[in-house]
């Protein structure tokens, strides 16, 4: 059985103990949040790597995402080759004011031409003025954040691997041929095999 | 003319207390309540930590409109908020803050008449209830005069014993007549002075009367602007009137360490630290129930206070 009053004294501690402590307010307009990473505030577009395939917009559950293309017929790059044609952005804009932050059209792209940016200030007065064009799309890519590093001991990214082992190659057959250009070799050396990735 | 002068001078800075004062108070509740709840409270008005948001709150009390409801009683509806706040100012007059005369106005009766004016002072509250012609306002109305009933007698009865003691109802001469074991002696006194002055200044736990999620603001819904800003200062005002009681009474007032002429700064000091303790309750306790506050009032204020002046009288005749 607890003194009476002891609950009465303990929330009297409580309010003084807090009052004591460090406050958690966050003085946002003066001091910059710290976000945590991956922090969805607004998508960015990577234009160059954007190949107008249209998932995006597909996949987009409040269809915000407005996109206008042309083709272009690029000539054959060899003599007797076929002229290819390749698709050109005109238009990329997404509608904030719409977008409902899902993440989807960033999932879907197959090129990494969409990203999530940590920047989260741009309110605007207008409604309208909430659809933003590709060149703002493409300037909040600088505010993206590095990709977060890997687990130690993880696997190493598929792109990497082929790299390195196409680099290692290279260098195995140039440090082959320096060593039976310089060395007392007998024999001539063999055909070169050349570093192909 | 020398003595005309005297009083104008004392009534002036009577004045300028009972206009700082409330406020100093108010930004205290601000700022502690703020970083009791993990809040830094104000931090923008007047450039260093708020310190001016009060004053920009009376600019913005001030800026809005005075609106009277149709149906309302238009005089009394008016006047409420001066009948709240004035009693307040009175009372100032009388408080003692060091020895010596240093006091607005000695009165010989002046613990009957501090109690007397600060019952008047609930009587804006009602006065605003009945004239607003709202529902919420009438029964926020009628739960103050209720509160007052229950809560009056218990306050007088605790002031009482400390008249018994000092043998005079005279507020610098309590204070005078004042030993330090008093403190102990009439400390259970002091509890119910001090807990009966919140009740009746509508002060949470006690607040019922403006139970904002029963009954909007109470007698105070109907009112804006400057009338509204005038009852809140009332409040403040009621805060800092009760916690100087207090300390005259029960506290001792100027007497502490040191010489006659530092006294003021121990009244003021023993103010302050009651004004937080009024402060500190308010940020702890959730509102009691209407029914909860009756039953405090007359089942544990009441024998608590008839205990008091028996124990009052009992070592009075003892050491006699």
């Amino acid at each position: 059985m607890a003194i009476p009053g002891s609950g009465l004294a303990k929330g009297l501690a409580v309010t003084l103990r807090t009052m004591t402590r460090r406050s958690v307010t966050a003085q946002y307009p003066d001091a910059q949040p710290d976000l945590p990473p991956r922090s969805r505030g607004v998508i960015a577009l990577f234009e160059e790597n954007c190949t107008v395939c249209m998932l995006c917009a597909r996949e987009c559950p409040d269809w915000c995402i407005y996109i206008d293309s042309h083709k272009e017929t690029v000539p054959a790059a060899v003599p007797g080759g076929r002229d290819r044609s390749r698709n050109v952005l005109d238009r990329f804009a997404i509608d904030f004011s719409l977008c409902m932050y899902c993440g989807i059209c960033i999932e879907v792209c197959p090129f990494d031409a969409l990203f999530w940016s940590p920047e989260f200030e741009y309110a605007e007065t207008d409604i309208l003025e909430l659809t933003h064009e590709r060149d703002k799309l493409r300037d909040w890519m600088w505010t993206v954040p590095a990709p977060p590093a890997l687990d130690p001991g993880a696997e190493e990214p598929k792109e990497i691997a082929a790299a390195r082992k196409s680099a290692e190659k290279q260098a195995a057959a140039a440090a082959a041929a320096a060593a039976a250009a310089q060395g007392p070799d007998p024999e001539p050396a063999p055909e070169q095999p050349e570093g192909d990735a | 003319m020398n003595d005309v002068l005297d009083v104008i001078l004392r009534l002036v800075a009577v004045l300028v207390a009972f206009l700082v004062l409330p406020l100093v108070v108010g930004q205290t509740e601000h700022k502690v309540m703020a970083h009791m709840q993990g809040r830094l409270g104000p931090m923008y008005a007047g450039g260093f930590h708020g310190w001016a948001q009060l004053v920009a709150d009376g600019v913005k009390f001030a800026q809005k409109e005075d609106v009277v409801p149709a149906d309302a009683d238009r005089k009394i509806f008016q006047l409420a908020p001066a009948v709240a706040l004035l009693p307040y100012l009175l009372v100032l007059i009388v408080i003692p803050i060091g020895p010596n005369g240093f006091v607005g106005q000695a009165i010989d009766a002046g613990l009957f008449f501090v109690l007397a004016v600060m019952g008047v002072g609930v009587l804006g509250s009602l006065m605003a209830g009945w004239a607003s012609a709202n529902k919420f306002s009438l029964l926020g109305g009628l739960r103050t005069a209720a509160q007052l009933m229950a809560y009056e007698l218990p306050m007088l009865l605790a002031a009482a014993s400390v008249a018994m003691a000092a043998g005079t109802l005279s507020l610098p001469g309590i204070v005078q007549a004042y030993q330090w074991w008093w403190t102990p002696w009439q400390i259970i006194g002091a509890f119910i002075f001090f807990t009966a002055g919140l009740a009746e200044l509508q002060r949470p736990p006690f607040d019922m009367p403006v139970a904002d999620s029963e009954i909007i603001f109470g007698a105070y819904t109907e009112y804006t602007g400057l009338r509204f800003a005038l009852f809140l200062l009332a409040e403040y005002a009621g805060i800092v009137v009760l916690c100087a009681l207090t300390t005259v009474l029960f506290l001792g007032g100027w007497h502490g360490p040191g010489p006659d002429s530092i006294g003021w700064v121990w009244t003021l000091l023993k103010t302050a630290v009651l004004a937080f303790l009024v402060i500190w309750l308010r940020v702890t306790y959730p509102r009691l129930r209407e029914d909860q506050l009756m039953k405090f009032a007359w089942t544990v204020l009441i024998p608590l206070s008839l205990l008091q002046i028996a124990l009052t009288g009992v070592v009075k005749v003892v050491i006699q």
